[in-house]
C-alpha cells in the first residue's frame, strides 16, 4: 500500500513545477520517435502472427458444418478488437518499452543525472517522465490500431494461404455484424494501458537505488507490475464498459 | 558566502550528521574532508538540498534554503553548479549539448549567444575542440572538466564540488584541483569541495572543515592542518608515508 501511495505522489509531482511547454514540446516528439517508431517493427511481427495463429486455432475448432466459413474472420475480427490488440500488444509494449524506460531513468539515478538535474533546480521528475507518458498515451493507440489491422490482415494471409477460409469469406466475415463500440472500447483500453505501462516503468526506475544489479531489478519490476495492472485494468474496464 | 547552522541528519538509527555548523566565503575554495562514510557527502548534499536535513539552516547569503518557498528555493538553485563524483553528464548529450543544457532549459537566451558562451566555458577549462563528442568518446579527466563547465555556464554563484578527483591519475587530479582554484578566484564564487584527496588539501584548502564521528571536530586551513595537535586528525591527514615526509619537510623549513 505504501508503494501504491507513493506511486500517487510521484504522479501528483509529475505536474508541480513544470519548465516552458516548448521543453516538453521537443522532448515529448523524442519520446514519441523512441517509443512508438521504435517500437513498430516488434509490434508487427508480433501482431501479424497473432492474428494468422488465431484464425488458424479458431478455424480449427469451429469445423461444423452448421457454422459458416466467415464466422471465423468474424471471430478473429472481434477476439483482435476487444483483446489481441489492446491487452496482447500492450503486455508486449510493456515488455520493450515499460523495461526501457526504467532502466533509463534507473541509470539516470544511480550515475546521478537526475541529481544533477534537481541541483539545477529543475523538476526531474517531471522534466524526465512527462514526455515519456505523454508520448506513450499518444503513440500507444497508434501501434494498437497498426496492430489490429496487421493481425487481421496476417488472419488473411494465414487462412488464404492454407485454405481454411477462402478470401471472400473471410473478408466477408470480417465486415459482418460490426458494433462499432468494440473500436471505442479498444481505444480506452490503449490510452489507459498506455498510461499504465509509462507510469509504472518510469516510477520503477526513477526510484531505483543501489548500482546495475538493483537497475535490472527495477527494469524486471516495472514489466511485472505493468503487466499486473494491465490484467487488473483489462478486467475492471470489461466489467465497467461493456 | 554560505553558512550552515546546526545540521543534523539521521538515516533510521544512524547518526550521520550531528549539529554541523560552518561558514563557506565568496572567492575562497571550501574544503569538507573526513574519511570515508563520515558522512561529508551528506553534508553536500543537505547543503545543496538534494537530501533534506532533520534540523538546521542552509543560508545562501541569508537565504534559507530548507525553509524556502517553492520559488525562492527554485531560484537559489538556478545560481548553484555542481560537479558530480560521477560527473552526471547526460549520455544521450553531446559534450556541448551537456553544457549548453542548463542554459537551454533554464533561460530564453537566443542560440548565438548560449553557443557564445558554451564556447568560451569550454575554451576555459581546456575543452575547445570536444563540441560534438560523446560524454563515452571522453576520458574520465575531460569528462569531470566538462562538468565544471556545465557547472559555471549559468554564471553560477556557488560551485560544490563532490571527490572531484576520484578515479583520476596524480597529474589530472592536480590539472582539476588548479581548474578549480582559478575558476572560483576569476568568478569570484563560493565554492565547496568535498574530498578526501590530501594534494587537494594542500592545493585548494583555503579554508578546512574535517569531519569525524558526524561531527565537524576540526576547521582551519592549508597551514594550520599542518601544525594542529589533534589526533584524529593527524592520524586522518597524516596516514601515509609521502604525507609526513611532506609535514616533516614544512617543519624543518
Amino acid at each position: 500500500m505504501s508503494s501504491l501511495g507513493k506511486y500517487f505522489i510521484f504522479i501528483f509531482h509529475l505536474f508541480k513545477n513544470r519548465e516552458s511547454f516548448g521543453t516538453y514540446f521537443k522532448l515529448t516528439l523524442n519520446e514519441a520517435v523512441s517509443i512508438g517508431w521504435n517500437s513498430l517493427v516488434l509490434i508487427a511481427i508480433v501482431s501479424t502472427f497473432m492474428g494468422a495463429v488465431s484464425t488458424l486455432q479458431t478455424a480449427y475448432n469451429l469445423v461444423s458444418p452448421l457454422i459458416a466459413n466467415y464466422i471465423v474472420s468474424l471471430v478473429v475480427r472481434d477476439l483482435t478488437i476487444m483483446e489481441l490488440a489492446p491487452t496482447i500488444i500492450g503486455i508486449v509494449y510493456a515488455g520493450k518499452v515499460g523495461s526501457n524506460i526504467a532502466s533509463e531513468l534507473g541509470t539516470m539515478r544511480i550515475t546521478e543525472q537526475i541529481d544533477a538535474l534537481e541541483v539545477m533546480g529543475i523538476n526531474a521528475g517531471s522534466y524526465l517522465v512527462l514526455p515519456k507518458i505523454v508520448a506513450s498515451v499518444i503513440m500507444f493507440p497508434v501501434l494498437v490500431i497498426i496492430a489490429a489491422f496487421l493481425a487481421i490482415g496476417g488472419g488473411y494471409l494465414a487462412a488464404t494461404i492454407t485454405g481454411v477460409v477462402t478470401g471472400a469469406d473471410y473478408i466477408y466475415g470480417i465486415r459482418s455484424q460490426f458494433n462499432e463500440y468494440m473500436v471505442t472500447f479498444m481505444m480506452i483500453k490503449a490510452l489507459i494501458f498506455a498510461f499504465l505501462v509509462a507510469s509504472i516503468a518510469a516510477y520503477k526506475g526513477f526510484y531505483t537505488r543501489g548500482g546495475a544489479l538493483e537497475v535490472g531489478r527495477a527494469s524486471t519490476q516495472a514489466v511485472t507490475s505493468s503487466c499486473i495492472a494491465i490484467l487488473l485494468a483489462d478486467y475492471l474496464l470489461a466489467q465497467l464498459l461493456l | 558566502m554560505i553558512e550552515i547552522k546546526g545540521i543534523k541528519k539521521s538515516f533510521g538509527k544512524l547518526l550521520v550528521l550531528d549539529g554541523i555548523d560552518g561558514q563557506f566565503h565568496k572567492g575562497k575554495t571550501n574544503l569538507i574532508i573526513g574519511a570515508s562514510g563520515s558522512g561529508k557527502s551528506v553534508l553536500l548534499k543537505c547543503i545543496v538540498g538534494l537530501i533534506p536535513p532533520d534540523e538546521g539552516e542552509v543560508l545562501f547569503d541569508e537565504r534559507n534554503l530548507i525553509t524556502a518557498n517553492r520559488d525562492l528555493k527554485t531560484d537559489i538553485r538556478r545560481e548553484i553548479g555542481m560537479l558530480f563524483q560521477s560527473s552526471a553528464l547526460f549520455d544521450s548529450k553531446t559534450v556541448e549539448e551537456n553544457v549548453r543544457f542548463p542554459l537551454d532549459v533554464l533561460t530564453k537566451m537566443p542560440m548565438d549567444e548560449k553557443m557564445d558562451r558554451v564556447n568560451f566555458c569550454l575554451k576555459r577549462v581546456g575543452l575547445e575542440n570536444t563540441n560534438t563528442k560523446m560524454p563515452s568518446e571522453i576520458s574520465g579527466g575531460m569528462k569531470k572538466r566538462v562538468g565544471i563547465a556545465r557547472a559555471i555556464v549559468n554564471s553560477s554563484k556557488y560551485l560544490f564540488c563532490d571527490e572531484p578527483n576520484s578515479g583520476l591519475d596524480p597529474a589530472t587530479s592536480l590539472k582539476i584541483d588548479y581548474l578549480i582554484r582559478e575558476i572560483t578566484q576569476e568568478y569570484d564564487i563560493t565554492t565547496i569541495v568535498v574530498t578526501h584527496d590530501m594534494n587537494s588539501v594542500i592545493e585548494l584548502g583555503d579554508q578546512i572543515l574535517y569531519l569525524a564521528n558526524a561531527k565537524k571536530v576540526w576547521e582551519g586551513n592549508r597551514d594550520s592542518i599542518m601544525k594542529s595537535n589533534l589526533e584524529i586528525l593527524n592520524d586522518f591527514f597524516f596516514a601515509n608515508t609521502l604525507m609526513q615526509t611532506y609535514r616533516e619537510g614544512k617543519r624543518e623549513n
